[in-house]
């Protein structure tokens, strides 16, 4: 019985080994890191939050990165009039889908979507946004590693520059852009833990309270313990 | 103090006079007989019934934020999908509701599945409990459905695309099938009317006949008596005054032993919820992140990780049969794949009921029943040209698998009656 309740457990774990057949580079963890996190709001609010919306949060919601109110009114937000209003956008999605042939999709939870087997979302996203590159037979010049043939142009190209397909399927730097390849990477490595703060505000929270919750339940147990002990000691 | 306790006996006489309370406490709880030898897979009856509360709670508050609206609303989000996020995000504490009632799910179907193996294992289902297995069947089915149900809810991907397929399936069924899949949908495809409809049934019908079948399965297990590890029956060695020897009462001895099984359960419920909401993609789908698009069929559709095995069975059936479409006898693979449980208590022939006195023929059998359900259900999350370790092609395997599901049972007359059982003890054994 316990042998096969062992190859049980073990099965699938042996099952995962295979698989996972795009390749994803690891996104930093900056989950914590305040700087870092505000950095990327503020790329997200000047590059991305034109044309995609984040449309279920709210700006004053940014408090949770360290920001004031006034801060975030000041810096941030550029359409929007109270701290309250979600993310929105001007941009019609109907005249969107004319443009870009696809309206782009609301970010709000893209970290969480963007999860697989191959990685997490956060790994998708840092990925993504470096593995743009030349392409003249696309609309908008531009294809991309992890989303073939994407509608989306490379909205961060002034910061990265331009990279080219070589011939081994490697991705060189043919104009170099205002950031450093090292100073590009990092940059996307905020806006991404950016994103994956946005996809789930709550989760540092959520943490915390769980590590608390664990804690009450350990002591309820062993009082539980304790009680089942004491009225079960005659049963024999 | 004497006053206050006339006064209470007094209310208590009152109510009695008028409604059974004191006998029902008592039938029930302060003198239900259970055996005194339960182990750790008696846990999981009392455990269904606490997350089935956790389930109908949590359900309550949800209801009050969700949204059933399939229309998009003004940044092209479904309505429905936008509500779940809004719950996610700007309903005080709806986060952890939402996570509970996710998790919640998966743990409830944990929690069925362990009780009925351990139903398997002791033999649980054999006479006289025929009828609480038949109504646990019964909670079962429509655990599936409440399940199935509810996973459309929240509008992604994969709930459109799951509930699509699943639809899909009736339209297999000769003759009347077309009709009867536009039926149950509302619509020519999934949409707002499916959308509706299912929450009607998510929060109202099936809870409403799930609950009656709660209540029959524990009027009927208390009119037998639990069944115990050892498969035997207390109720035949007695005492002077009725009280099965090996019977303890139920209240206090058997609460305070589930509240140590409740506070377990709470923690490692506690892990996913708080550190794992996800559970990897197997309780959320990272896919259903994706706001439903009639449009965009994803790459890989899966259902959730507590249908997959009986997703295997309707997969594993590719030959067509009798001029009806393959797909057809998929769906009766499937169906025939849950509803076999139901006749178990007349399928296993053995003389013992417990797994501890029955013989090597059986613990083969259904081991290999397990592990083969587990690797059905891993197969079922996979794409049907799944490989392990990249060379061992994972479909035949699985119709491999499928033959055996249904031998196992087909065939139990035959080898549970042939087994070399061992006696069984008198009384019950402390293990």
């Amino acid at each position: 019985m316990k042998k096969f309740l062992t190859a049980i457990l073990f099965a699938p774990v042996l099952a995962f080994a295979a698989g996972a057949t795009l390749h994803l580079d690891t996104a930093p963890d900056k989950a914590t890191d305040m700087a870092a996190l505000q950095n990327g709001a503020k790329i997200f609010v000047n590059y991305c939050l034109n044309c995609h919306s984040a449309s279920y949060m709210r700006y004053t919601r940014l408090k949770d990165i360290g920001l004031t109110d006034a801060q975030i009114k000041d810096n941030l937000m550029f359409t929007a009039e109270k701290v309250g209003e979600p993310m929105k956008i001007a941009m019609q999605r109907a005249e969107a889908k004319v443009w870009f042939g696809a309206a782009p999709p609301d970010l709000s939870v893209i970290a969480r979507a963007r999860a697989s087997e191959a990685g997490s979302g956060a790994d998708w996203l840092y990925t993504y946004l470096r593995t743009f590159y030349r392409d003249e037979n696309r609309p908008t010049g531009w294809n991309n590693v992890v989303f073939e043939n994407v509608g989306m142009p490379h909205a961060l190209w002034e910061l990265q520059g331009e990279q080219v397909m070589g011939p081994d399927h490697k991705l060189m730097l043919a104009k170099p852009g205002k950031l450093k390849p090292q100073e590009y990477d990092a940059m996307v490595a905020d806006l991404v833990a950016y994103l994956k703060y946005m996809g789930e505000p709550v989760a540092e929270f959520r943490k915390k309270l769980g590590v608390i919750v664990l804690i009450f339940l350990g002591v309820l147990f062993v009082f539980a313990y304790a009680l089942k002990r004491e009225y079960w000691k005659d049963i024999h | 103090m004497s006053k206050v306790n006339a006064i209470l006996q007094g209310t208590l006489n009152w109510v009695d006079e008028r409604f059974p309370l004191t006998a029902n406490w008592k039938a029930h709880l302060a003198e239900y007989y259970a055996p005194k030898n339960f182990n750790f897979w008696y846990f999981f009856g009392s455990l269904a019934m606490l997350v089935l509360v956790i389930q109908i709670v949590t359900g309550i508050f949800l209801t009050m934020h969700f949204k059933p609206d399939a229309s998009l609303n003004a940044s092209g989000v479904p309505v429905a999908f936008a509500s779940v996020e809004y719950i996610m995000r700007d309903v005080p504490w709806g986060w952890l509701i939402r996570y509970m009632h996710s998790t919640g799910a998966s743990a409830f179907f944990l929690v069925v599945y362990l009780h009925m193996f351990r139903g398997l294992l002791y033999g649980s289902y054999r006479k006289p409990r025929e009828l609480i297995w038949l109504f646990g069947i019964g909670i079962f089915l429509c655990l599936m459905g409440e399940a199935f149900f509810g996973y459309l809810l929240p509008w992604g991907q994969m709930s459109f695309w799951g509930a699509q397929v699943i639809v899909n399936l009736f339209s297999a069924i000769p003759l009347i099938g077309d009709d009867l899949s536009i039926w149950l949908r509302g619509d020519y495809v999934v949409g707002d009317a499916t959308l509706n409809r299912f929450f009607a049934f998510h929060v109202i019908a099936m809870p409403l006949v799930l609950l009656g079948l709660v209540g029959a399965h524990i009027i009927a297990l208390h009119e037998v008596g639990s069944n115990n590890p050892d498969g035997i029956e207390i109720k035949k060695k007695k005492d002077a005054n009725g009280i099965p020897l090996d019977g303890i009462p139920f209240h206090p001895y058997y609460s305070v032993k589930d509240i140590v099984g409740v506070v377990v359960f709470l923690m490692v419920f506690s892990i996913i919820v708080f550190f794992m909401p996800e559970g990897g993609g197997y309780f959320l789908e990272y896919n259903n992140f994706f706001p439903a698009d009639p449009l965009q069929t994803p790459p890989h559709i899966a259902p959730v990780w507590y249908f997959t095995p009986y997703y295997s069975l309707l997969r594993a059936v590719t030959y067509p049969l009798l001029g009806i479409d393959a797909k057809f006898w998929g769906v009766v693979a499937m169906g025939a794949g849950t509803l076999i449980f139901a006749f178990l208590p007349w399928l296993d022939r053995s003389p013992v009921k417990s797994i501890r006195y029955r013989g090597p023929i059986t613990k083969w059998l259904l081991s290999i029943w397990v592990v083969g359900f587990f690797i059905l259900g891993f197969l079922g999350t996979k794409d049907p040209a799944y490989k392990f370790f990249g060379v061992l092609p994972g479909a035949p395997i699985a119709q491999l698998l499928s033959l055996y599901y249904f031998l196992f049972f087909l065939t139990m007359p035959i080898w549970s009656s042939l087994d070399r059982c061992k006696p069984e003890p008198d009384r019950v054994t402390m293990k």
